[in-house]
Formats: structure tokens, sequence, C-alpha cells
């Protein structure tokens, strides 16, 4: 029996992402008793597919078959569902993010396993499976009940506060079966964004509303943005404006983000706003109305004019690196 | 083609989350009830693409899991320009549920272009519509930014982590629809109000299934302590604070 976790690459290598979701199941597989069985599906070499131990990985699997080389929902599925299978899993964990939201539910459905989405905290109980998951768009929690045997939790990103944890596991190929009625779809013109820092991976995000006035007047959180390492980001007036990319659009129809930092600048606060960045570690608002709503979220806040604060912000930040 | 639409009737998104009978009910004293946003854009997307002749699009439907208390929200997608809408007349307990009946349902009675939203905006599981795919062994392509018909032919844009894809697929397929699908939702006309009234809204009863899930209880976050306000003329203490109280940066 074991925690199956399953860990994402990109271009072959991991991301901060995939050791925060290995730490996670070895948690899980440690109330269980059981084993941590990591399965990584692509070209990830040895050295890469090590890392995971570092995490608590008792065991790998690495799956590198040329037919999967674009994600296929229902062929990704079926070889997840084929690894679950064979190391007996009981938890099936995997990312709340794009690919993982594409996954985690056909899984659910074919290994008749209860989803419990979005989780960034341990079970609270392993018996019953009870976990705790935000709802209403982070305008409250509710404790959930997994009444299935196989459980799947996707769990959101940068939630879980991970840890190293050295062992060697054994890294083992596999080799799905792989019917051709199992690939429907056809993926072409692959279009990546390249050098920048993606808003969903950032720890630090720079973020501009309508009290920017212009996207013309970006400059300044641009350089902000540049200077601590962060991703920018927008209200989604600002990305409908066309002032921002759609990339950028942050809340309850946008992205949903947890960075340690972010910093809202000229932007009010509004509820759907705040559906999208509830969950940052720390928030500081910067706004020229002291009844701006942002202001009952942060944990920092300035009234004052982001014509004014940010360059200074931007020369105090200088002052310290 | 035969297009449907998967709608989640949900809390409008102002609405203060608020619990009774000890926190295991959702409060909806007073509560407005809209379409899940992304249900609204798909819808809008369906509308546009069967406003072009050259797409042969002969019907969009609306389906719903839901007690008689969501058929306004249904009677509000007719309005906005869906031919037609089934309830399926059960209390919706958990997303594996509802694809459950949603699957049921189009096993008798198939379509070509199945759309759902990323996220239903109360239980936040983005889980149904890929549930429903696999029900149906059927492929789906989530994280849906664009969807256009060429030549019968159905193309969609995908959302990956830092980039976009391309992406065809066989039909019937699941399309799990996110921003950027269309514009802006479409708003109903007084004609299409008047014309929705008369449209068929078809109940059909539940098979039996089990959920797998069961909420126990509801808890309100924690208040955030005050935000501690620096002066506008001092932004390096902000730095400060940042560097040596949060420590996060
Ligand atoms: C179904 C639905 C979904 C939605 N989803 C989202 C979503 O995902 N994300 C999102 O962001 N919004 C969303 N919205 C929109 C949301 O309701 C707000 O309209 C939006 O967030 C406001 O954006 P803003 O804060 O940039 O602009 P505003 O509300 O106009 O706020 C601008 C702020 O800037 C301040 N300001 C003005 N000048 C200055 C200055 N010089 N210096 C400093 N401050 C200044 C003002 O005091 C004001 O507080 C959604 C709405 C609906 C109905
Ligand atoms: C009064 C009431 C009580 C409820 N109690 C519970 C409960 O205790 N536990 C629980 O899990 N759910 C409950 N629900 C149901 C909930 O609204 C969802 O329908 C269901 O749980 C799926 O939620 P999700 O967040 O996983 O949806 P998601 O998977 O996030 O939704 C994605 C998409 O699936 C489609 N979809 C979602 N729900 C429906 C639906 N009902 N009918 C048709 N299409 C749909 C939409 O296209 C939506 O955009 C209740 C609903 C009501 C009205």
């Amino acid at each position: 029996m074991s925690v199956l976790v399953f860990t994402e690459n990109w271009d072959g290598k991991f991301k901060k992402m995939s050791f925060e979701l290995v730490s996670y199941a070895s948690k899980i597989a440690e109330m269980l008793n059981i084993q941590t069985v990591a399965l990584s599906i692509g070209d990830v070499q040895e050295d890469e597919l090590k890392k995971l131990g570092n995490y608590a990985a008792d065991k790998i699997i690495s799956v590198n078959n040329d037919k999967l080389k674009n994600l296929d929902n229902q062929a990704y599925t079926s070889v997840i569902a084929q690894v679950a299978e064979k190391e007996g899993a009981k938890v099936v964990i995997i990312a709340h993010n794009n690919t993982g939201k594409a996954l985690a539910p056909r899984l659910s459905v074919k290994l008749k396993a209860g989803l419990g989405a979005g989780v960034s905290k341990l079970p609270s109980s392993v018996e019953p499976f009870t976990i705790f998951k935000k709802v209403y768009s982070g305008k409250a929690y509710s404790n959930l009940v997994i009444k299935s045997d196989i459980k799947i939790l996707t769990l959101a990103q940068n939630s879980f506060e991970f840890e190293e944890n050295v062992k060697s596991p054994a890294i083992e190929s596999f080799e799905p079966a792989l019917s051709d009625d199992l690939f429907k779809t056809t993926v072409s013109n692959v279009q990546k964004q390249t050098g920048k820092i993606l808003l969903i991976d950032a720890e630090i995000v720079v973020s501009g509303g309508r009290g920017m006035k212009s996207g013309d007047n970006w400059s300044p959180i641009e350089e902000l943005a540049e200077l601590l390492g962060a991703a920018t980001a927008c209200s989604r007036p600002v990305s409908d404006e066309g002032w921002r990319p759609h990339e950028e659009h942050t809340g309850q129809t946008g992205k949903i983000i947890a960075p340690n930092l972010y910093i809202a600048a000229g932007i009010s606060g509004a509820i759907q706003h705040l559906a999208g960045i509830s969950s940052s570690k720390c928030i500081v608002a910067i706004n020229t109305d002291k009844d701006a709503p942002i202001f009952e979220a942060a944990d920092y806040g300035i009234i004052g004019d982001t014509a004014k604060v940010l360059p200074d912000f931007i020369q105090a930040v200088k002052e310290i690196k | 083609m035969k297009i449907l639409i998967c709608l989640s009737n949900v809390p409008d998104t102002t609405t203060k989350a608020k619990f009774v009978n000890d926190n295991t009910a959702f409060d909806t004293t007073g509560v407005q009830w809209i379409i899940n946003p992304w249900d609204e854009l798909a819808l809008t997307r369906a509308i546009e693409l069967k406003s072009d002749a050259a797409n042969s699009i002969e019907n969009i439907t609306v389906i719903t899991v839901g007690e008689k208390d969501a058929e306004p929200t249904m009677r509000k997608a007719l309005a906005i320009g869906a031919d037609d809408a089934v309830r399926i007349d059960a209390e919706p307990t958990d997303a594996y549920f509802v694809a459950a009946q949603i699957a049921e349902y189009l096993k008798s009675n198939p379509f070509d272009l199945i759309f759902n939203g990323i996220e239903s905006a109360d239980y936040n599981g983005s889980a149904v519509g890929g549930m429903l795919a696999e029900f149906l062994n059927i492929p789906s392509v989530s994280a849906v930014s664009a969807v256009n018909i060429e030549n019968g032919q159905v193309k969609i844009k995908r959302d990956i982590d830092g980039g976009t894809e391309e992406v065809t697929s066989e039909l019937p397929l699941v399309v799990i629809a996110q921003k950027g699908i269309t514009k802006e939702p479409m708003i109903a006309a007084m004609r299409g109000i008047m014309m929705a009234r008369k449209k068929p809204l078809n109940v059909v009863a539940p098979v039996e299934v089990d959920a797998l899930t069961e909420i126990v209880n509801f808890e309100l976050p924690q208040p955030k302590p005050p935000c501690k306000m620096i002066e506008p003329d001092n932004v390096k203490e902000l730095v400060t604070l940042l560097q040596n109280e949060a420590k996060v940066i």
C-alpha cells in the first residue's frame, strides 16, 4: 500500500511545487504508516528524479514514453491509474494547478476515489478521512469527509511548509499499456513565455489596479518587481482595458495565487479580487482612499498616491539590496 | 452540432458567506443566485458560435443538477439565448454525484460539445467537467481560453503554465472553460426574457448514485489582525518591516 504522488516536470525539470507535493504526500504516508511513491511522466534524467528522494519519497516510478509527450488528459489519467493499481495507492496527491485540475477529476471517476480539491493542510484525521478546504472562493472553509476507499487530494500551490527528509529511493521505470483509443486529442503550436517569472510560481507579486490610471504608468511596478525578483499582476479591469496582458489578471475569474508577499497598488480590494489573493502570506496595500476594502485584507498599508509611493518604495528597496 | 452547457447555480459573487444549523448549511437568506461566471462565459461563447451559420449549430441546451429553486437561474440562461434547459431533479451532493447524473442523461441524449466552467463559485471543486468526460470515456480539455470551429473541426486554445497550446480533438468533447473564452458575458434583452418563458425546461428524474464526499461543517476564516499603517513619506519603514518583521523580502 502507498500514497502515490504525481509530479509534473517542465522540460525535464521539477519545480518547488513538485517537492511540496512529495513532502506533503510523505506526511500523509506517515499518518497511514505506508510508503510514499512518486510518479514522474516524461523525459526526466536520473539526477533530477533523485531529487524527489530529498523530500522522503520511498520509491520513484518513471514513465517515459513518446506517446505521452503532450498532455492528453485521458491517456495521462490511464497511466496514473495503472500505477495507482500496481502500487496499491490508498491516497493520490496531485497539484491543484492547470494539469492537476485536468487530471484529478478524471482519476476520481476511474478509481472511484473521492476528490478533495485545493487542500492546504494535512488531513485532520485519517479515520474518517477528513480534509479542510476552501469554499465560496475563500470566504469560508469546509471540513470534508472522503468516504471512498481511495482518496485523491489536490494541493494548493505554496500552501504547505515542506521540509527536507533525505531518503535514497529506488528508481523504477514502468511501461504502461497505452492503447490508441486513449489518444483523442492533438496538440500543436505550443507558445511559451520565456525568461519571465511566472505569476503562479512567484514568491513575491507586485500588482496594479485602476488606480494606476493608465497602462503607460506601469514602469514603477515593473521596476519594483524586477528589484524584488517578483512577478507582475493586475486587477480584472486593468486586463479588460488592455493595459496589461490577460495572464496577469488575478482574482475569482483570473489566477488564484498564494505568494509570500502581494503588493497591491491602486487596487480597491473588491471581494472578487480578494478571492484570488487572500491566501497570500503578507499583503501590502497602497491606496489613496483610507476606506478602500483592500486595507481590511492587508497586513501593511500606506494611504498615498502610487505615483509618489512606488518610486520611494523602489528607492528604499535599492538601499537594502 | 449540438452544444450542452453545464450550469451551476451559485450565490452572487459579492455574497457574504454565513452558515446555519451549527455551521452545517449555507445560509441562503437574502442570497441572489446567478449563473456561475464561467458557465455564463461558456454560454456566451456557444451563442456566438451558433450565430455563425457556417458552424451549423442546431441547438444549445443548458443542464443543471439541482432542485426547483435553480429554475430562475436556468431561465436567465434561456433569456440570454440557450434554446432549452434540462433540470435533473436532485440536491447536488458532490461533484461526483453531479457528474454521474449528467453522464447518465448524456448516454441517451448525446451532444457533441459539452461546456463546463473551470470552477463552481460555491464549492470550488474544479471537478465536474473532468469527471463527466471520464464517465463517458470521451476526451476533455481543461483551462480552455478560446474555442473556434473551422470546417466542422473544433479548435481550442488551452493555457499551460507560462504559455498556451492549440488542441484539436475528436467529438464528443468536454471543454472546461476559463477566462478568455469570450470577452464579456452576454446580457439578456427584453425580447429574450419574454421568449424564455416559452422555451422548454424539462425536468428529469435522477438516477441512484452515492456521493463520495460529505461536508461535516463549515468554518469562517480567522479574523485578520488590523492592518499596520505606515506614513506615506516613510516608505523606508515599510521596507524594514517587510524585511525584519514579516521576513518576506
Ligand atoms: C463575476 C465577477 C467576477 C469578477 N472577477 C474579478 C477578478 O477575478 N479579479 C478582479 O480584480 N476583479 C474582478 N471583478 C471586478 C471587481 O468587482 C472590481 O470591479 C475590480 O476588482 C476593481 O478593480 P480595481 O481595484 O483595479 O479598480 P477600482 O475598484 O476602480 O479601484 C481603484 C482603486 O485605486 C485607488 N486609487 C485611485 N487613484 C490612486 C492613486 N493615485 N494612488 C493610489 N490609489 C489610487 C482608488 O481609491 C481605488 O480604491 C469581478 C466582478 C464580477 C461581477
Ligand atoms: C443548496 C445546495 C446545497 C449543496 N450542498 C452541497 C454539498 O454539501 N456538498 C457539495 O459538494 N456540493 C453541494 N452542492 C452542489 C454544488 O453546488 C455543486 O453542484 C457540486 O458540488 C459541484 O461542485 P464543484 O465545486 O465541484 O463544481 P466544479 O467542478 O468546480 O464546477 C465546474 C463546472 O461544473 C459544472 N457544474 C457544477 N455543478 C453543477 C451542477 N449542479 N449542475 C450542472 N453543472 C454543474 C459547471 O459547468 C461548473 O462551472 C450544493 C448545492 C446547492 C444548491
